[in-house]
């Protein structure tokens, strides 16, 4: 098990006003993230709790990647992973982000 | 006027004129003699069979033990494996596939020394083992149409031993809907003097409908038990992972609409069983029925069952059968080549000259992709042979038809004055960045070469080579190498494609997003694709049990398919 956090800047503000969502499932080879609008608007922050030790410079890489693709300014993200790999994790980030964005 | 003829024609010097011209045929004549006491008529009891093979087999002879993609003639295969190898040894075994262990058995007791193969599968690493080992001389891997090509030049088989569900006591055989290779193994054999031995499920009155004539057919050995059949290309949708519908998704509409693709075939992997579950509902939302995706050379894929039932298959050939979809097949005759019978006719050298030169695309998944879009599925210790994938993944420069897609493709490729320029077949790779166990499945170098450097191979093993690849689709979007004008570009464009691999994580992002701009490389995001759409949900079907209800309960899948 590891925990890590990763935060970012960006340029723009993530839309809608959907205060939270949930998506995915903490199962093998999948994860789950909850994301929470709770940041000022170009802060955003990952925090990441894995059942697979030793990938941190892949998961950093695959967050930063996120932060410059998803702009998902404002938002915090909780991530309870089951071994998914990296473009299983791309993916599910950028579902969470657009499920803040449509109406609730 | 023969008399006429003669006269023109300059005698050559005949005074000393011995040269047989028949030995092959005399040969034919003594094996059959030979052979003659262990049958009655054509028909051999089962007992006799060893006996049968060794009078009719002789050392170094060229001989095929029909190993199909899926049909085999495994009783005769467990027979040859038995027989006496003092007295029959140094076979040279010319079959497409190499799939049993019976197969491996031949080289192992000495009574087969060479092999020209081109699929293996399953004994991918006995193979391997038996090269090292030095117990296998291999000649070559071919892919199926080259191999078949080569029995009518230099490979001809002496013996062909072959597999069929029916013969009538004449040798005329009903081969079922798995026909595969059959004809093509007879033709070679029969009309050069050689023996064929078939063993049958059954022997009856009057067959069905006769696939293989019986003059063409020496002996029949009705088998204890069915031919076996390899279920090979069912793929279970509930296996099919969201990126996979991400990538069907890019395809559909970057590459399927953008071209108008008509006539296509699929590789077998789950990514392009993903887009055969897409057509019917998110190509339906884009209008593209009846645009794409409409006449394949293709295996019959339980996963293409909803995209034939919503209307949007017009015709399919297919190399082979499926096991379970024959009642579906007979029942959709409109899509399928059936015989007057109503059962599937399959024949796959056929589908494979179809494939190369009726389709416009293929697209299919590969184990390893390099930088410069060379890909191969062979891994560490397994020789896994090639079988029809860079065949159907490959231009085809005899081509000279045109249509919109082929057009389009070659003039992507061209600069300048394009009144020339012949156009190209759509090769595209469809595969995740990683694949099982975080392997990644974007390399610097293939695995094959290191495999062809142990094995002291002068060729590395290349199931598609970079310079017929025109499209690779990953999760992370599509590269178009069509408009890549330099080796270097074209490497960046695969790795702006592979992901958070090594391959992927080592891009010039400069020179990615220079790429982006010029539409060589494009995301998700470029297509407007909505990340939430990558959802089972956009399935047609969710499990096999999903396809049996849209088959209407015509498609029976086989025992290890059913979970309900």
């Amino acid at each position: 098990m590891e925990h890590f956090q990763v935060n970012g800047k960006v340029n723009r503000k993530a839309g809608g006003d959907r205060h939270q969502a949930i998506t995915g499932v903490n199962a093998s080879g999948n994860l789950e993230v909850l994301v929470e609008r709770v940041l000022p608007d170009h802060e955003c922050q990952v925090n990441v709790t894995t059942a697979v030790n030793g990938f941190r410079a892949i998961w950093e890489a695959v967050i930063e990647e996120f932060f410059k693709r998803g702009a998902p300014g404002g938002l915090r993200f909780w991530i309870n992973d089951g071994g998914a790999r990296p473009d299983t994790v791309s993916l599910r980030l950028m579902q969470s982000v657009r499920l803040m964005e449509i109406e609730s | 006027m023969s008399e006429t003829l003669n006269q023109a024609v300059a005698k050559p010097d005949r005074h000393c004129d011995v040269r047989d011209w028949q030995k092959q045929r005399s040969a034919r004549h003594d094996r059959l003699t030979a052979a003659s006491r262990f049958a009655s008529g054509k028909m051999v009891p089962p007992e006799n069979v060893k006996a049968l093979l060794e009078a009719v087999i002789r050392p170094g002879d060229r001989v095929c033990l029909e190993g199909d993609n899926q049909k085999q003639a495994d009783f005769l295969a467990e027979v040859l494996a038995d027989v006496d190898p003092s007295r029959i040894h140094d076979l040279h075994i010319v079959q497409s596939g190499v799939v049993l262990q019976a197969h491996l058995d031949l080289f192992e007791r000495g009574i087969a020394r060479k092999l020209d193969f081109s699929y293996s599968g399953p004994q991918g690493a006995g193979i391997a083992r038996a090269l090292a080992a030095g117990k296998i001389e291999l000649g070559a891997i071919h892919t199926y149409i080259e191999l078949f090509a080569r029995y009518f030049v230099d490979l001809t088989p002496h013996v062909a031993l072959i597999a069929g569900v029916q013969a009538d006591r004449d040798g005329n055989l009903y081969t079922g809907p798995n026909t595969e290779d059959t004809p093509t193994i007879v033709e070679a054999t029969a009309f050069k003097s050689g023996i064929v031995i078939a063993q049958v499920n059954e022997v009856v009155d009057k067959v069905p409908r006769v696939d293989i004539p019986g003059d063409l057919v020496d002996f029949v050995v009705k088998s204890d038990k069915p031919f076996y059949v390899e279920p090979l290309f069912t793929r279970d949708p509930a296996s099919i992972t969201e990126n996979q519908i991400l990538m069907g998704m890019m395809a559909i509409k970057g590459i399927y609409a953008e071209y108008g693709v008509k006539r296509l075939n699929h590789g077998i992997g789950f990514p392009t069983a993903a887009i055969e579950l897409l057509l019917p509902t998110y190509g339906e939302r884009l209008g593209l029925k009846g645009k794409i995706a409409t006449h394949w050379a293709l295996n019959p894929h339980p996963t293409l069952i909803p995209a034939i039932e919503s209307g949007w298959v017009e015709q399919v050939h297919s190399f082979g059968s499926e096991v379970g979809m024959d009642g579906y097949m007979s029942a959709r005759s409109d899509v399928f080549f059936t015989g007057h019978d109503g059962t599937l006719r399959s024949n796959r050298m056929i589908c494979q000259a179809a494939g190369l030169y009726a389709c416009d695309m293929f697209i299919g998944s590969s184990l390893q992709i390099d930088l410069a879009g060379n890909s191969s599925t062979v891994t560490p210790g397994r020789i896994a042979g090639f079988g029809g994938a860079p065949n159907m993944g490959s231009d085809a420069h005899g081509r000279r038809h045109l249509s919109a897609p082929w057009l389009k493709a070659g003039r992507e490729a061209s600069d300048g004055d394009i009144k020339l320029t012949r156009g190209r077949k759509l090769v595209v790779q469809i595969l995740e960045t990683f694949g099982e166990k975080m392997k990644p499945n974007f390399v610097e170098t293939l695995d094959s070469v290191k495999m062809a450097e142990e094995l002291n191979l002068d060729l590395a093993p290349v199931m598609i080579y970079g310079d017929d690849v025109t499209h690779i689709v990953t999760e992370e979007g599509i590269a178009n190498l069509l408009l890549c004008r330099t080796p270097a570009e074209r490497e960046q464009a695969i790795r702006g494609v592979a992901g958070f691999t090594d391959v992927g994580r080592k891009r010039d992002h400069k020179a990615v997003e220079a790429l982006r701009q010029r539409g060589i490389i494009r995301r998700p995001e470029d297509f407007g694709i909505d990340p939430l759409d990558a959802n089972r949900q956009l399935l047609a079907a969710h499990s096999i049990a999903d396809l049996v209800t849209w088959s209407g309960g015509l498609y029976q899948p086989p025992s290890k398919f059913r979970n309900w």
